[in-house]
């Protein structure tokens, strides 16, 4: 008789029990948890599997673990690859040597490349040469660009640098790149559930749960590893001395003192291996073994070859691991890395040559590490104070409004397992301050309900009858309820979209609170009050 | 028997200390204004940057001695304070932990990590039993950006839903809102400033729901305000907004008690991390809720509203439009 049709009826009954079913694995969330990871091993679960298994994520400041945000420091990328150009500008240059005259290579900026020729009134001709080696660029932003711009300057000089659309179209490469390579050091750690995203253009955030130091992540995280085989110019224990353009001045690792001056470019680099296992070498180090690539090999190979008797380096991340004498053409491709190294190092230093090399340096812009006992000693502050809130909510509105107030508690109890259930389903994950969400979901929850009963207060002394007075009640509360939580709703929207970590935690338990504090009231609450009233048929209501 | 914090029906004049109240919530944004100039927020290491370490001991905290080993060490501008939970016994948490605040030492956008690992390695050395519950860094890079960010965020938020409650009323209900919303986001970073409690990130969080609850508030008044407009053609708009009030008294009562309720059990239980998050809640609750009844109406007051709801879109109707004008000038 109040207009509740049957179909919504069965509609809102059958949210309800989903709600409770898909709320129900976070009371034993221990157990459930246990049980998903021994299914996720292959193994047989305690929990049934025709039940849902979906369990609130806890954030990190919850169940403990190291945040970082670092970022790519991806001009890094800019000097690499005019070491790469470089010889190719040499080869041009030669073919015009009758016009150009000499090429040298003139110290400038780290990403740019500066040539002095050696006949002015070739410059332009130099330039022209020059220009045959940029590539188009083929990404859709930089459509009718090349990846190299070419200028003159002064009267013998000529600058080569990467042009706009190239570098963003290689900053988006390293980036990625970098990604990719966290991801694999992070995962052959055997971490559990890591979080490694992109984020802006040249940021990744790495999430690592249940780590007690975010040290420990760094470590594996911070080292570039970059490997590369360079030709050794000299050696010398002179820390200032001048390498040269091209070239690199580089301390030894074994010797302290010693430096050698190395070419820039590598003769063959890291990114040609294709595996690296910690070993040991005939005297029993700790080394480290390696085998490239058919390419590498062949590179390596024939620079063995011619030559013999000069030293060649090992550099890992600017520092010269060793460097031998070549005593023969070295043919095969592989074959292995000594050093001071501890065994602990070589495993390490394995992983990262097998995961490959950064492409750029990463530095660390922000850090959160939360212990594990204080995300526990949140999780039990958190937990009783949901419960105490919970229930002195519950009585004050048992106190307030009788039994419609009995009406309304179920609901509230109804619409934090919808809460749950729907964190659980989306895989949402819940922060200290989500927790806060829930706490003020709470509280905030029973106003729809507050309004409602007031209105049917007011209807009731207008005189109206029970049941006109719940029907004005419902419709004429409507609209305050709608634009309230609208209002709050757009708050929660905003925090989202500007907040991060925790506090996007709580946008997400405020939204969600809003909308199943508006379903409790507007459907669940009247659900019941509507069946109680078509039973009893009171003459007249209290609330 | 019915627990009845509000009679059945009231009559309170709401406006009847207008001159007072609202000369009092001028006052209190001036002097949060000045506050905020002059005294400044405490900020945490999310806006100032700078790193911030845990730590718990089995027994008391000895802070001199953190303070002499931070000397030792070299690292700075350093501060070491104890944090005391009262209820910790309740909730199991760190009974004797400490806070220990190293300054970011330049703009670098980057952490200072090492320093961070000297202090921890230090601390765990020197002091037997000594657990690291957390470290925090943030570089100058990423402190600047979240500035901007909870800048925006409020800005944002505020704009919103100006633009959606003129949407939903009329400007002059808008203008009310906001002015409401924009008194209450002033004195929450008058009272932060004044007990120099920290402000973080999660403050803005808190800030921004603020924002939403206060609107909530001042939405169901004027939710009324709008129907009475409808129903009483012939009321002053003083008396009409003195009715609105007291009908939604009763409710704003209920509201803000469970509100408070809730937010109470967590400030006392919820532990350390969200103290200041949840202290920065319960004020908001409070002046929003003095907002919504003493600045939002008073101002929608002054501004004087359309009256004629029922013929939208008719066009205007000269003769009660200036005859409600005239009242409401009289009323002013």
């Amino acid at each position: 008789m109040l207009g509740y049709p049957l179909w919504k009826k069965i509609g809102v009954v059958i949210v309800c029990l989903a709600a409770l079913l898909f709320s129900a694995p976070n009371l034993f969330y221990a157990q459930v948890e246990a049980s998903n990871d021994a299914v996720a091993a292959g193994q047989e679960g305690d929990w049934p599997d025709y039940l849902p298994s979906d369990l609130v994520n806890l954030g990190l400041d919850l169940r403990g673990g190291a945040h970082l945000l670092v970022e790519v420091q991806v001009e890094d990328v800019y000097q690499d690859r005019m070491d790469g150009i470089w010889p190719e500008a040499l080869r041009v240059l030669r073919e015009q040597r009758d016009a150009v005259g000499t090429v040298r290579q003139v110290d400038t900026e780290r990403g740019e490349l500066l040539l002095r020729i050696g006949e002015p009134s070739g410059q332009q001709t130099a330039i022209e040469a020059l220009r045959e080696l940029a590539q188009p660029i083929t990404t859709l932003t930089g459509i009718g660009s090349t990846d190299i711009e070419v200028s003159a300057e002064g009267t013998d000089l000529i600058r080569i640098r990467l042009s706009d659309a190239e570098k963003s179209a290689t900053d988006d490469r390293t980036v990625a790149q970098s990604v990719e390579i966290v991801r694999r050091r992070i995962d052959e750690s055997g971490t559990r559930e890591p979080t490694i995203q992109r984020q802006g253009d040249d940021r990744i955030l790495i999430q690592v749960p249940g780590v007690g130091s975010s040290q420990e992540v760094l470590d594996l995280i911070g080292t570039t590893a970059k490997l590369g085989f360079h030709h050794v110019v000299s050696a010398t224990t002179d820390e200032n001395a001048r390498a040269g353009a091209g070239n690199l001045l580089l301390p030894s690792v074994d010797e302290p003192g010693s430096y050698y001056i190395v070419e820039r470019r590598a003769i063959v680099s890291g990114d040609q291996l294709v595996d690296a296992q910690s070993t040991f070498d005939q005297n029993n180090n700790a080394a480290v073994s390696f085998r490239f690539n058919a390419q590498g090999a062949r590179i390596f190979g024939d620079h063995t070859a011619e030559n013999v008797g000069n030293l060649f380096a090992i550099v890992l991340d600017d520092e010269v691991v060793s460097a031998p004498r070549i005593q023969s053409y070295i043919p095969g491709g592989s074959g292995i890395i000594t050093g001071r190294f501890t065994t602990q190092e070589t495993a390490n230093l394995s992983i990262l040559l097998r995961a490959g090399a950064l492409p750029a340096e990463l530095v660390v812009l922000e850090q959160r590490t939360i212990g594990p006992e204080l995300g526990a000693d949140s999780i039990e502050a958190g937990r009783l104070a949901t419960m105490v809130a919970f229930v002195a909510v519950l009585v004050f509105m048992g106190l307030s409004y009788g039994l419609f107030g009995l009406f309304a508690n179920v609901a509230l109890i109804l619409n934090v397992a919808m809460i749950f259930a729907i964190l659980s389903v989306v895989g949402a994950t819940l922060t200290l301050p989500g927790i806060a969400g829930i706490v003020l979901t709470v509280g905030m929850a029973v106003d729809a309900n507050v309004l409602i009963f007031e209105r049917i207060r007011e209807e009731l002394k207008s005189g109206k009858g029970p049941a006109r007075a719940i029907q004005l009640g419902y419709d004429k509360a409507f609209t305050a309820i709608l634009d309230a939580n609208i209002t709050t709703f757009i708050a929660a929207v905003i925090l989202f979209v500007i907040g991060s970590g925790p506090v996007r935690g709580f946008s997400v338990t405020l939204g969600v609170g809003i909308v199943t504090s508006v379903f409790a009231a507007l459907l669940i609450t009247r659900l019941l009050i509507v069946t109680w009233f078509d039973l009893r048929r009171p003459k007249t209501i209290e609330v | 028997m019915r627990l009845k914090l509000v009679p059945e029906t009231t009559k309170l004049n709401f406006f009847r200390f207008q001159k007072v109240t609202f000369g009092l919530s001028a006052i209190a944004v001036v002097a949060s204004i000045v506050l905020f100039a002059v005294v400044g927020l405490n900020y945490g290491i999310d806006f100032r940057g700078g790193s911030v370490i845990m730590t718990e001991t089995p027994g008391p905290v000895a802070t001199q001695e953190y303070r002499d080993l931070l000397g030792e060490l070299e690292v700075g501008d350093a501060t070491v304070s104890e944090l005391r939970d009262p209820a910790a016994e309740l909730t199991g948490a760190a009974q004797y932990s400490a806070l220990i605040r190293i300054e970011q030492q330049d703009d670098e956008d980057a952490i200072q990590n090492d320093t961070v690992q000297m202090v921890v390695n230090a601390l765990q050395e020197r002091f037997e039993g000594l657990t690291i519950l957390s470290t925090e860094s943030v570089g100058a890079k990423v402190s600047g950006e979240l500035v901007q960010d909870g800048i925006l965020g409020v800005s944002l938020a505020v704009v919103a839903v100006l633009f959606y409650i003129w949407l939903r009323f009329e400007w002059q209900f808008a203008l009310g809102a906001v002015a409401a919303l924009v008194h209450d986001v002033i004195l929450t970073i008058g009272v932060f400033s004044l007990i120099g409690l920290e402000f973080n990130l999660s403050i803005i969080a808190a800030i921004l729901t603020i924002v939403g609850y206060s609107l909530n508030d001042t939405v169901v008044v004027f939710d009324r305000v709008r129907e009475n407009l409808r129903r009483y053609k012939k009321m002053t708009l003083k008396d009409l907004l003195n009715l609105s009030l007291n009908e939604t008294l009763s409710r704003t009562v209920m509201t803000s008690l469970t509100t408070l309720i809730a937010l109470s059990a967590l400030y006392v239980l919820g532990g350390e991390v969200i103290r200041g998050f949840t202290f920065a809640m319960i004020w908001g609750v409070v002046v929003g809720t003095y907002s919504s009844v003493f600045v939002a109406s008073p101002i929608l007051l002054r501004l004087d509203v359309k009256r004629d709801w029922s013929k939208e879109g008719d066009g205007p109707t000269e003769g009660p439009r200036k005859g409600n004008s005239k009242y409401a000038h009289i009323d002013a």
